[in-house]
């Protein structure tokens, strides 16, 4: 029989963590949503090198572990350049590799939404006068968004999974507390919790992206 | 001084030239028709006109404003960024597919580019706008979205969009074509207002007896030049050329 007596404590152990996973869930995004769409552009760019450069990146990150990425960058510069890891938090590492995962990811969102805009949007808004950044910005952009919540939403979804993966670089998000937790009692009770806490996350998060596309849908 | 005036237009996508020497000069509240079979060049011609597109050589102008000469080779030479946005003021162009912006509400549509390239007032933009709408019959529609017009309103929004910013000269690229036949008449109905206003028009349309009713001149594109051209009674009841007959007698058939 588990016991369940001390899941107060475990509980508010976890919320410690909770708190690390939300500070990386919520960066990564903040940094994402404009990187990821600045790798589009460079993938549906004119330039080839750019072109090129952005769609091996893209190729790279979506076809390797995004655990191996957050060891690479975490000791990469050590290995490669001899760098001191002594000012190198391991969370500034966890941030820097979902936010280059998570890129890849949005770009191609990004990029199918941008191609999906018929042509004669673009020809109205030339016609019109409206610069290229306008015309990007006010016309263009608003309709991509629109059309990419779905997506996005099954992203940020695994995002919030995803949090759990800073483990491998001993960041103490909710995953590593709750598995220190259930190796000291023993006991898978602090991992069940984790989970419903997981699950609470993301019930929240479908709820935000659910208001979201109602907010959006004005319009057709 | 012509309104419009085009001399010597060529343009090529690749190996297909498509326009071959074209000139067309349009006056000041004169109704061009364009009529010719598809792929002669006519979206083309437009394209080039408001500058979708550049020309490889030939001459463009509107009114006194000159927006490409021909270049010692030969070439078409622009003028620079900024007034090419100015001269955009100058005319306007309807889509056969509207292109409205479906983000927008219709009367943003018709005032967003005003007030945020051309920088007018907003209030004035505004209270021009809604006159506008109500001529066209959309008064009550200013706030709808464009998915919840039909095709002939989304049309009339469209026109008032480009009608806005006061153009010299109107341009339309088959404006029917994407609506069903009971909607076409609504759109015909406004541009022979505008006809009996005196607007400047070049109008590219397969409708002939509208090109006959409204239009001072038509003009008859086949394989990248104007074949002919003249009186409307004139180039569509007696035409002089072998391929405006053979065109003519095949819209007839297809639309008796
Ligand atoms: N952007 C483009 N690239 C390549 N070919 C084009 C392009 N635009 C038009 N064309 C070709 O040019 C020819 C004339 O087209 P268009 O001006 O649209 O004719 P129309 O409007 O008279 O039907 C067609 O053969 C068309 O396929
Ligand atoms: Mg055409």
């Amino acid at each position: 029989m588990p016991d369940f007596s001390n899941v107060e404590l475990i509980a508010r152990q976890l919320l410690g963590g909770l708190w690390i996973s939300v500070q990386i869930f919520v960066l990564t995004l903040v940094f994402t949503f404009p990187f990821g769409l600045v790798v589009a552009l460079g993938r549906m760019s004119r330039n080839a090198v750019l072109r090129n450069v952005t769609r091996i990146y893209v190729s790279v990150m979506r076809g390797t572990p995004l655990m191996l990425q957050l060891l690479v960058v975490f000791f990469g510069p050590y290995y490669l350049f001899g760098v001191s890891l002594r000012n190198y938090p391991p969370f500034v590492a966890v941030i820097v590799a979902f936010v280059l995962n998570y890129s890849a990811y949005f770009a191609e969102i990004y990029r199918a939404g941008i191609t999906s805009i018929p042509v004669g949007q673009y020809e109205a808004a030339t016609v019109l006068g409206y610069t290229k950044a306008q015309t990007f910005f006010k016309i263009i952009l608003p309709q991509v968004i629109k059309r990419i919540v779905p997506p996005v939403t099954n992203e940020v979804i695994t995002l919030v999974k995803d949090t759990s993966l800073a483990q491998v670089l001993a960041v103490q998000e909710m995953f590593t507390i709750a598995k220190q937790l259930a190796n000291a009692q023993s006991s898978m009770v602090a991992l069940v919790v984790a989970g419903v806490f997981y699950y609470v996350f993301n019930f929240v998060v479908a709820l935000v992206m659910e208001r979201i596309e109602a907010r959006l849908d004005y319009y057709r | 001084m012509a309104v419009l005036r085009i001399e010597n237009l060529h343009k090529s996508f690749g190996t297909l030239d498509v326009l071959k020497g074209l000139s067309l000069s349009v006056e000041q509240g004169e109704v061009v028709a364009v009529i010719g079979p598809s792929g002669s060049g006519k979206s083309t011609l437009l394209r080039c006109a408001t500058l979708l597109e550049t020309m490889d050589r030939g001459t463009l102008a509107f009114g006194d404003s000159v927006v490409a000469r021909e270049g010692a080779d030969g070439r078409s030479v622009y003028v620079g960024k900024n007034e090419l946005r100015q001269v955009k003021a100058l005319f306007g162009l309807v889509f056969q597919n509207f292109n409205l912006f479906p983000h927008y509400s219709v009367l943003k549509n018709i005032i967003d580019a005003p007030i945020c390239v051309q920088r007018r007032r907003p209030d004035e933009v505004r209270e021009e706008a809604l006159a506008l709408l109500d001529k066209m019959g959309l008064k009550s529609k200013a706030d709808a979205y464009p998915f919840q017009l039909s095709g002939g309103q989304q049309q009339r929004v469209s026109i008032a969009r480009a009608l806005i910013n006061h153009p010299e000269i109107l341009f339309f690229d088959e404006p029917t074509s994407a609506l069903d036949p009971e909607l076409t008449g609504e759109i015909l109905k406004v541009i022979r207002q505008l006809a009996a206003e005196h607007m400047t028009m070049v109008i590219v349309t397969h409708e002939i007896d509208f090109a006959r009713n409204v239009a001072d001149r038509v003009v008859f594109m086949a394989g990248g030049v104007i074949v002919e051209q003249g009186r409307p009674a004139d180039v569509l009841d007696h035409p002089q050329q072998e391929r405006t007959r053979a065109f003519l007698a095949k819209m007839s058939s297809v639309n008796p």
